[in-house]
């Protein structure tokens, strides 16, 4: 029943078509030239020119991407650091407490997080002066905040699979800790580091709750502005966006998925 | 431990610029992994611990006008520093059947949603663990895949596909069946977080499943198990952490979902995370909503130490 039956592949079945149906439908009705969002009326790009037509959509997808490619990669830097502090230094003070900080952000529900930085951002407002206001750059340091947590684990199993050996041959040779890193490390967990970047960089460009707390006015991002869309009614040129959206993010599971794939060590041959 | 692997020979000709630095550091008691660590550490206090603790002082605050709109905690008088500390929030809290109620129905509405998740997400991920290698990595990739499409986007998609004219709707319409009624009801929250954290329950599950050693499951089939009694006492125990890391991983966002039921659920569902929102945003109560959040993080500290313990065991072995 369950090793080869029918059980099991129908179950799959059953559960693929659940995770893509409501996803395929809205890519369908992307298309359609009526404006209630499922009585499909013909075929038509109409949606896709009004939305290049808005001036707010527009703005609030720059400013989305500025912050996640700015986020992604301070989080990449931190989250690279804490795992090798966590994979290779085996013990040190405080590395309980270390861990539980890193991975914690992980699972931390949005709006505990978002409501946090804010308090903390007001208060230091009140004591440092700094930072002056709510906008791009609280938004970038609350991202990089959870984002760190997820390149961590990332960039973490990547290095725990890793032969050491290697690293300590280019010690001997006398290579510095810094240059071995540079050399030797980097090179190897590489795709790991990309795949960190672009998962930091994708949710992001996702989050809602975080940023609606740590944004002032004026700096919406693109899930805000699609929120309140929505909130509002029904609007077509949101289902034209979402298919953009979920084109450029396939397409870039797909090429990430095909990188690790193919820089997979080889652990059959021994 | 890099800094022990000083070579010995051939020994280091010229010092280097980097080498110089290093070994400057290393005499005032500065090594190099605290400069690794250093970075981390530091964001990490002040941008996620450091926070939390802001946000337990300003729930012992009260609301007042003006920027910011709290009481201060400490106050200056005369020389001598005061402190003080509200507990009106706390009292509201365990007095006001709002917040009561909606404690409970998020703890009941996410295990509920955990449960169904487990029961669809269980087949698929010993599905795609048995599945024959290059299919694996189709099938893994595909459960990838809505987790990276942003979360408004698919709970948007929803809302299409469950309207009073959506697309099931529409699929009824066909066989004469009446419309029926599925967005702004509980029944809608749960397809959504049920849709939106199936990813979340896959993938450990499956890391847990794939690396189940086969000849335990021929073992118990030669000893004459049945496939079901093999799956209740072989399998089942053995991918327990993996049951728990994926059932954590769902439990705790639902609780403190916010998008899932203002955008699925009608106005009677009552969620934690939609209360602490509108008691920010609309009621403007911020030491009101950070003794919510308080609260909330006490009813997440058990499924995260639950979840760390489990990772840790689906990484073992």
């Amino acid at each position: 029943m369950f090793r080869r039956g029918w059980f099991l592949p129908i179950a799959a079945v059953l559960g693929f078509s659940f995770l893509y149906a409501p996803i395929v439908s809205l890519v369908i009705f992307s298309f359609n030239e009526n404006r209630l969002v499922t009585v499909w009326s013909g075929f038509s790009f109409k949606w896709y020119g009004e939305l290049f037509r808005d001036p707010q959509m527009l703005n609030a997808a720059w400013l989305s991407l500025q912050i996640a490619a700015l986020s992604a990669t301070i989080a990449l830097v931190l989250g690279t650091l804490a795992a090798v502090a966590l994979v290779r230094f085996r013990r040190f003070r405080g590395r309980t407490l270390f861990s539980g900080m890193v991975s914690a952000p992980l699972v931390m529900p949005d709006v505990i997080t978002g409501l946090s930085l804010l308090l903390l951002f007001v208060a230091m407002e009140s004591m440092l002066g700094w930072p002056q206001g709510r906008g791009m750059l609280t938004i970038v340091i609350a991202h990089a905040t959870f984002c760190t947590a997820y390149v961590c684990v990332v960039v973490q199993s990547r290095l725990s699979d890793f032969d050491r050996s290697i690293e300590e041959a280019a010690m001997d040779l006398g290579a510095s800790p810094v240059r071995t890193f540079f050399d030797v490390t980097l090179p190897i967990i590489a795709p790991a580091l990309v795949s960190g970047w672009l998962l930091g960089f994708t949710l992001s460009l996702d989050d809602l709750v975080i940023a609606s707390f740590v944004s002032g006015p004026g700096s919406s991002t693109l899930p805000m502005v699609i929120f309140s869309k929505v909130r509002l009614g029904v609007s077509p040129d949101v289902n034209a966006l979402a298919t953009i959206i979920i084109g450029i993010v396939s397409l870039g599971v797909i090429v990430a998925t095909i990188i690790q794939l193919r820089s997979r060590p080889k652990k059959a041959r021994g | 431990m890099t800094t022990q692997h000083e070579p010995t020979y051939p020994p280091p000709r010229r010092l280097k610029p980097w080498n110089a630095v290093e070994r400057g550091l290393a005499k005032v008691g500065i090594t190099g992994r605290m400069l690794v660590l250093a970075a981390p550490v530091i964001w990490l206090l002040v941008f996620f611990l450091v926070p939390l603790f802001v946000v337990f002082g300003i729930s012992l605050t009260t609301k007042q006008f003006g920027r910011p709109p709290y009481s201060p905690l400490l106050t200056t008088e005369e020389g001598t520093v005061q402190l003080t500390l509200h507990l009106n929030n706390y009292i509201r809290l365990f007095t006001d059947n709002l917040y009561v109620a909606a404690y409970l129905s998020s703890i009941r509405i996410a295990a509920i949603a955990t449960i169904i998740t487990l029961l669809i997400g269980y087949p698929m991920a010993y599905a795609i663990a048995r599945a024959p290698g290059p299919w694996r990595n189709i099938l893994l990739m595909l459960v990838i895949l809505p987790f990276f499409t942003s979360l408004l986007l698919r709970v948007y998609a929803l809302t299409g596909f469950m309207r009073g004219n959506g697309v099931i709707n529409q699929f009824l319409g066909l066989f004469g069946i009446q419309p029926i009624v599925m967005m702004q009801t509980d029944f809608a929250v749960y397809v959504g977080l049920v849709y939106t954290y199936l990813p979340f329950m896959i993938l450990p599950l499956y890391t847990n499943l794939v690396k189940l050693d086969a000849s335990l499951l021929e073992a118990s089939a030669d000893l004459g198990a049945r496939p079901l009694r093999t799956f209740l006492s072989v399998t089942l125990p053995l991918s327990l952490p993996g049951i728990v890391a994926g059932s954590m991983l769902v439990f705790i966002p639902a609780i403190g979902e916010f998008v899932i039921p203002s955008l699925l659920g009608g106005p009677e569902t009552l969620m934690i995370g939609r209360v602490l929102w509108d008691e920010f945003f609309s009621a403007t109560n911020w030491p009101r909503a950070a003794a919510v959040a308080v609260a909330m993080l006490v009813v997440v500290v058990v499924p995260i130490m639950l979840l760390q313990r489990a990772q840790g065991a689906v990484v073992e072995k």
